[in-house]
């Protein structure tokens, strides 16, 4: 499969997720965008891993199987940050009884 | 002679102390300490001055060099004080006329409070630091700061009654026009040092082929600035008369025996430059004889005694400039020596009349003060003979000297100088007999006070008589007397560069008794025409028309220059500062200060506190960076 169907996926699922990001108000679904936009990168990198393992995987098998690596790590990363994050979201959610952002405007005053 | 030597520096040192004394503890010492301080200081630099007087040798040349004041790579610039016959015939004028000004100041000033006579002094003793540091000099440099250090002074001095308003204003007049002649000596001196490369006297007049026929023409002329400034000709004379604000013995000291011979010390030192630059010489001869007429003329209807004195300054000045200019510099510095004499005599001797007169300048209310004052009536008369070139007071061998170079020069320069001198002879004694003869016009109040004046002041007057009587004669013309000029032997030295290059002038004896008999009796007639006119003068109300009211309104010259130069400058100020200072400049600053504030009040508004907005920022950053990144990257 060429690789520019992945490409076109993986802008489709960040393009989705930034909409997401920008339209909506609540914190969960926001988060859950956030985390979709992530997973589109994560799936380029897999993707052009594949590709260039493709091409330099002849004479040196690992060659170009870096970003495979990575992509773990990310998920990782993802994962502390989630629960960070959801942690957030219900500190908000006792103070303000709502997941709403739009009540988090206090910054301004 | 060595020990002469480590004596040389006291001279100029001894005033300043003087000045530091009194300057500094002028709250501390009553009137007499102050007094005694600022006097002796002065009588012993005249002592010191008589021992270099004495021990210098004939013709030979002393420089006591103190230490480096600049001392870079190509311009070594030391304080060096040269004693020759030039600067130790000044040095015996400033200390010797400065010190009797000093004890007559004594007893003039008496009225003032005891830090207020401090001060005086002080300035007083800084005045004579000033002018033996521009004698003593060994360079130009040195030279230039005793020369501003007497513009400084003859300022404090001036407005020294500084809570008279006017007085201020003539103070920063004579200031301003002397800084307009500084100007000049000091472009001069830059040029010296660019073409010669040392501004000491001896390298520069002995390396004069240096110098291009223009460099010449144009450092004597901007030299010759800066003595016009500082001797007050045209055009830059008219601070000299609005200088009288001061007190009476700071015009004698400054306006009449010392700071306004700067100029002509400057150029006679200068000599052997100026003989090298026959246009200079020419234009110094006009300006002179110019400023020796026009002062005169004016003169001649002014009412204020010090104004007559101040104006008749001004015109001798002229006279000195014409000796510069047709190469007769000792007859030059004879007459400076002669004027210091009998002009000091003379302010002194006008300071007594107007303490007499408890404060009143005006001539119209003297009169009949002949028998009130016997001491200071003479000592006056005789200044007034001096001054008018009476035979043999000393004023008549100076100027005769002079006139009789000028007429050898040319004789129409002759004819203006004897014209000049028939106007000095008119008005300095239409001054003497509106004074002190006739009957006494003032009130009965003042005539009630009239008195001869104290001791302090009597006993400089009859000094200072003697010596405009008898001060002449050390130059006697040889047609007199054959070998009896000994000034002129003794200053022979000085101005041997300028003697070698002067054609000498010979006018047979006959000549010379024609052209004294016509100066002599001109000048005598107008002498007792005034006197007589004068003595049954009436006080009227009369005002001058034509041409008298020309004269005395001095020829206007105050309102022109007002006009031509005053007014355009202030107006270009006021443009300064109404239209580039307030719009141009402060409109700049405040403008930078509004954009700013209001720049941030729109800015303020992005921070609405709605999370989405500031993701939606974001997202438009990056997106703009994508942009930027796709078509602009290498």
């Amino acid at each position: 499969m060429p690789v520019n169907y992945y490409i076109f996926l993986a802008a489709t699922l960040f393009a989705i997720g930034v909409t997401g990001v920008l339209t909506r108000r609540n914190a969960i679904i926001i988060f859950m965008c956030i985390e979709l936009m992530l997973n589109a990168v994560n799936l380029l990198l897999v993707a052009f891993s594949k590709m260039h393992n493709l091409q330099l995987g002849l004479n040196f098998p690992t060659m170009g199987t870096d970003a495979q690596i990575f992509v773990f790590f990310i998920m990782i990363v993802a994962a502390a940050e989630v629960s960070v994050g959801l942690a957030i979201i219900v500190m908000m959610y006792r103070n303000t009884h709502s997941v709403d952002v739009n009540f988090l405007n206090r910054l301004k005053h | 002679m060595a020990n002469i030597n480590q004596l040389i520096w006291w001279i100029p040192a001894l005033p300043l102390i003087g000045f530091l004394l009194n300057g500094l503890g002028r709250k501390l010492w009553s009137k007499s300490v102050a007094g005694l301080i600022g006097s002796a200081t002065v009588f012993g630099s005249f002592v010191l001055s008589v021992l270099v007087f004495n021990a210098l040798q004939p013709g030979s040349t002393t420089v006591a060099h103190l230490f480096n004041l600049i001392d870079v790579e190509g311009l070594k610039v030391g304080v060096d004080f040269q004693v020759d016959a030039l600067s130790s015939l000044f040095l015996l004028i400033i200390t010797g006329v400065g010190f009797l000004i000093h004890v007559y100041s004594t007893a003039y000033m008496h009225d003032e409070t005891a830090p207020d006579f401090a001060k005086y002094f002080a300035y007083l003793n800084l005045f004579v630091f000033s002018m033996l540091l521009l004698v003593l000099g060994g360079n130009f440099i040195i030279l230039f700061i005793g020369w501003e250090g007497v513009g400084l002074c003859s300022y404090l001095l001036i407005g020294y009654w500084f809570k008279n308003l006017d007085y201020g204003a003539a103070a920063r007049k004579a200031f301003v026009m002397n800084r307009i002649g500084d100007l000049g000596f000091l472009l001069a001196v830059f040029w010296i040092l660019a073409k010669i490369g040392s501004a000491d006297f001896a390298t520069v007049f002995s390396s004069l082929d240096k110098l291009t026929p223009v460099d010449i023409t144009g450092i004597t002329l901007l030299l010759f600035v800066g003595a016009t400034g500082k001797s007050a000709q045209i055009p830059l004379y008219t601070w000299l008369p609005d200088a009288m604000a001061g007190p009476t013995p700071v015009s004698a000291l400054i306006h009449a025996a010392t700071m306004v011979t700067a100029g002509i010390y400057m150029i006679a030192r200068s000599n052997a430059l100026y003989s090298l630059a026959p246009l200079t010489q020419i234009i110094i001869t006009i300006v002179g004889l110019a400023t020796a007429l026009i002062a005169a003329t004016i003169a001649i209807q002014q009412n204020d005694i010090k104004k007559v004195l101040a104006y008749s300054t001004v015109s001798q000045l002229g006279y000195m400039f014409v000796g510069l200019g047709v190469g007769a510099y000792t007859g030059a510095v004879f007459h400076v020596m002669t004027h210091a004499f009998f002009k000091a005599l003379l302010f002194l001797g006008a300071g007594s009349v107007i303490h007499a007169m408890s404060g009143e300048q005006d001539m119209r209310s003297m009169g009949g003060l002949k028998s009130k004052m016997p001491i200071t009536h003479f000592t006056v008369l005789i200044g007034c003979f001096a001054i008018a070139g009476m035979p043999p007071f000393s004023g008549f061998f100076s100027k005769d000297e002079i006139l009789a170079a000028a007429f050898a020069q040319n004789p129409v320069y002759w004819g203006l100088g004897v014209a000049g001198a028939l106007m000095t002879a008119f008005y300095m004694f239409r001054m003497y007999a509106m004074t002190f003869t006739g009957s006494f016009r003032g009130t009965h109040e003042q005539e009630h006070h009239l008195h001869e004046s104290p001791l302090a002041m009597t006993l400089p007057l009859v000094v200072l008589a003697v010596l405009a009587f008898a001060g002449g004669w050390i130059g006697i013309p040889a047609v007199f007397a054959e070998g009896m000029h000994r000034l002129n032997d003794f200053l022979a030295p000085v101005f041997a560069p300028a003697m070698a290059k002067a054609t000498p002038h010979h006018l047979s004896h006959s000549t010379e008794y024609i052209l004294m008999a016509v100066s002599v009796g001109g000048a005598l007639g107008m002498l007792v025409y005034a006197w007589v006119t004068y003595s049954k003068y009436q006080k009227s109300d009369a005002q001058p028309t034509g041409l008298a009211k020309l004269m005395a309104n001095k020829w206007y010259v105050d309102e022109l220059y007002d006009a031509v130069i005053v007014g355009p400058v202030k107006a270009l100020g006021g443009f300064f500062h109404h239209v580039m200072e307030t719009r141009v400049i402060d409109g700049l600053v405040n403008g930078v200060g509004k954009a700013v504030q209001y720049s941030s009040r729109q800015l303020r508004l992005l921070q609405s506190g709605l999370v989405g907005s500031y993701v939606l920022l974001m997202v438009l950053g990056m997106l703009l960076l994508f942009i930027l990144q796709l078509f602009f990257a290498k």
